[in-house]
């Protein structure tokens, strides 16, 4: 660290400049996190008078509650297929876009653009083009001689309905950190496969670009998966779940449980469960970060 | 890096292999532009053209800006972003520069702290939150849209990254010419750290126009509504069919944020990736 030079500061000075923000961390961050966890153990009810420690007993109801296994299921498939796809297709459109010079902004701003618009917004355009009788897609099935679906009261395909609009959604996001991955490539480097011989695209691609991509790889995964487990928009204004269900997910349980029933305190034992999903997730990032920079 | 690189043939695969990415990636712009300037018989009918025969779109338009005060919840959106942006500037720049720049005690426990919070999902803090401001009577107000992100970790994390490259050469400069440490903050660091604090900007601003999930618990009176709960009201409570409207106020809600990108494009790309650190 660049300590040389700093300068040790008086207490009024560092009040000053760290007071405010150390206090709204305590305020809205640690104090939430602490009563988040307390609330867990409780069965507090919003504008119920009286509030008692139940124990484990919240976390006991949600193994046998179907809603939330079911939910829970819901959003790993959901992961599990966001995941690997918008992160193989990021990297595809990665690739191919580098690859040239021809219409290279054109194509980033294309395929970065879902990514900027109001996610709400653009739910509510796809729910338009899935229409089962007037949406383009379905116009587009019956042309090529196929049924068309209805793919979001299906109970059958409405998850993978909303993982293709989750996908759609994060291409950019992973082709834009695979693009600054692939500009973090020496030249050198292809340069001295060419000499050993790797000079098509195949040879040239697994012996540089492929292992020196691994970290920001790795890096997407991870910045994916937890994006794709705070998946809830599409979901609250496409399906609300349903149809029966069918496309539950986790955060859209929570939502339901704390402001449709006003179970406080369940409702704070699953946000538990999904916090540590994700801290999960974080602790890899963190992992992966760390060697990063120890790499550079 | 802007010449051809590659043959002939391949190049053409190249744009066909891009080109029905970039249909897919923007087909529902094209087709919700396309919708909000038809009438109501062309939307219905069972025959698909993409372009509109007749124009419709006075009555799209007008609908969506009457049906609900679309125009106030813009308002409501640019009130929104810019008071959490400014609050998050005042609030988290001087605790970053005192992270980089001042030796005092506990700066070790207060940037441990930022690193933990950084793990933190907001949507997890979002429930205690709720129950806080319902005991103090928030809800429903301005205040409650704002106040829980007006503390960003990230931003002290970010400021934190670029002061640390700032030389000290101009701090003691500052100091030499009698300027506090406060003053230091707003007329040496800030300036310098422009680049920075455009980038979080752009990061915050984008991240919390697109928010729905907070301003749909933290309000429910109408003359509040975000563009996002605006739109999503429209939806679920309108004539769930009226199409050409819906697409109408679609478009309203993404047209600020999709034309600053289009003209600013890189900053965009920047300020959304390298805040890529927060998922």
């Amino acid at each position: 660290m660049a300590d040389a030079s700093s300068r040790k500061a008086s207490l009024p000075t560092v009040l000053l400049l760290t007071a405010p923000a150390v206090l709204l961390m305590l305020v809205f961050l640690v104090g939430p996190l602490i009563c988040l966890f307390v609330l867990s153990f409780t069965d507090y009810q919003l504008g119920a008078p009286s509030i008692s420690l139940v124990g484990l007993a919240n976390y006991a109801e949600m193994t046998g509650d179907e809603t939330v296994t079911i939910s829970i299921a819901n959003t790993l498939i959901y992961v599990a297929i966001v995941v690997p796809a918008s992160v193989a297709l990021g990297l595809g459109a990665a690739l191919l876009i580098d690859a040239d010079g021809s219409l290279r902004g054109f194509y980033r701003a294309a395929y970065f653009l879902p990514v900027m618009a109001t996610l709400i917004a653009m739910a509510i355009v796809w729910g338009f083009m899935l229409d089962p009788r007037i949406g383009a897609i379905n116009f587009g099935l019956k042309a090529m001689g196929l049924q068309p679906l209805d793919f979001l009261n299906d109970r059958k395909i409405v998850l993978f309905t909303l993982c293709g609009i989750g996908i759609w959604q994060s291409v950019g996001f992973n082709m834009v950190l695979f693009m600054a991955g692939l500009t973090a490539i020496p030249p050198e480097l292809y340069e001295a496969a060419a000499v050993d011989g790797a000079r098509r695209g195949g040879a040239r691609f697994r012996l540089v670009t492929w292992p020196m991509l691994a970290p920001v790889t790795l890096f997407t995964v991870v910045i994916t998966a937890i994006r794709a487990f705070q998946v809830f928009d599409t979901v609250a204004v496409l399906t609300g779940g349903g149809p029966n269900k069918a496309s539950e997910v986790l955060l859209h349980t929570i939502y339901s449980e704390a402001f449709g029933y006003f179970r406080v305190g369940y409702a704070a034992a699953l946000v538990v469960v999904f916090l540590g999903f994700i801290l999960v997730l974080s602790a890899i990032r963190v992992f992966v970060l760390d060697r990063r920079r120890q790499a550079q | 890096m802007t010449g051809h690189r590659l043959p002939g043939s391949l190049r053409l695969v190249r744009h066909l292999v891009l080109l029905l990415g970039t249909t897919v990636m923007l087909a529902p712009f094209v087709l919700m532009v396309a919708t909000s300037l038809k009438p109501k018989d062309e939307i219905f009918a069972t025959r698909f053209h993409l372009l509109p025969q007749r124009l419709g779109a006075a009555e799209n338009y007008y609908e969506a800006l009457t049906q609900v005060p679309l125009l106030h919840f813009l308002l409501n959106g640019v009130i929104v972003t810019a008071a959490i942006f400014t609050l998050q500037v005042i609030v988290n720049v001087p605790a970053a520069y005192a992270l980089a720049k001042l030796r005092f005690r506990g700066r070790t426990t207060l940037f441990g702290a930022v690193l933990v919070c950084l793990l933190i999902p907001y949507q997890a803090t979002a429930l205690p939150i709720y129950i806080l401001f319902y005991w103090f009577g928030l809800l429903n107000t301005y205040a409650a849209l704002v106040l829980p992100f007006t503390i960003s970790v990230f931003g002290i994390f970010l400021m934190r990254q670029f002061f640390l490259g700032v030389p000290d050469d101009l701090i003691d400069a500052a100091r030499i010419d009698g300027m506090s440490e406060y003053g230091i903050v707003w007329s040496v660091m800030a300036p310098a750290a422009i680049p920075a604090l455009v980038a979080f900007g752009i990061f915050s601003v984008v991240a919390h126009w697109n928010d729905y999930f907070w301003p749909l618990i933290a309000v429910a009176d109408h003359s509040l509504y975000t563009p996002p709960l605006g739109i999503a009201f429209l939806k679920l409570n309108g004539e769930g069919t009226a199409y050409g409207p819906l697409m109408a106020a679609a478009t309203i809600v993404i047209a600020p944020l999709v034309l600053a990108f289009l003209l600013a494009q890189r900053r965009f790309v920047e300020g959304i990736t390298f805040t890529g650190l927060k998922g």
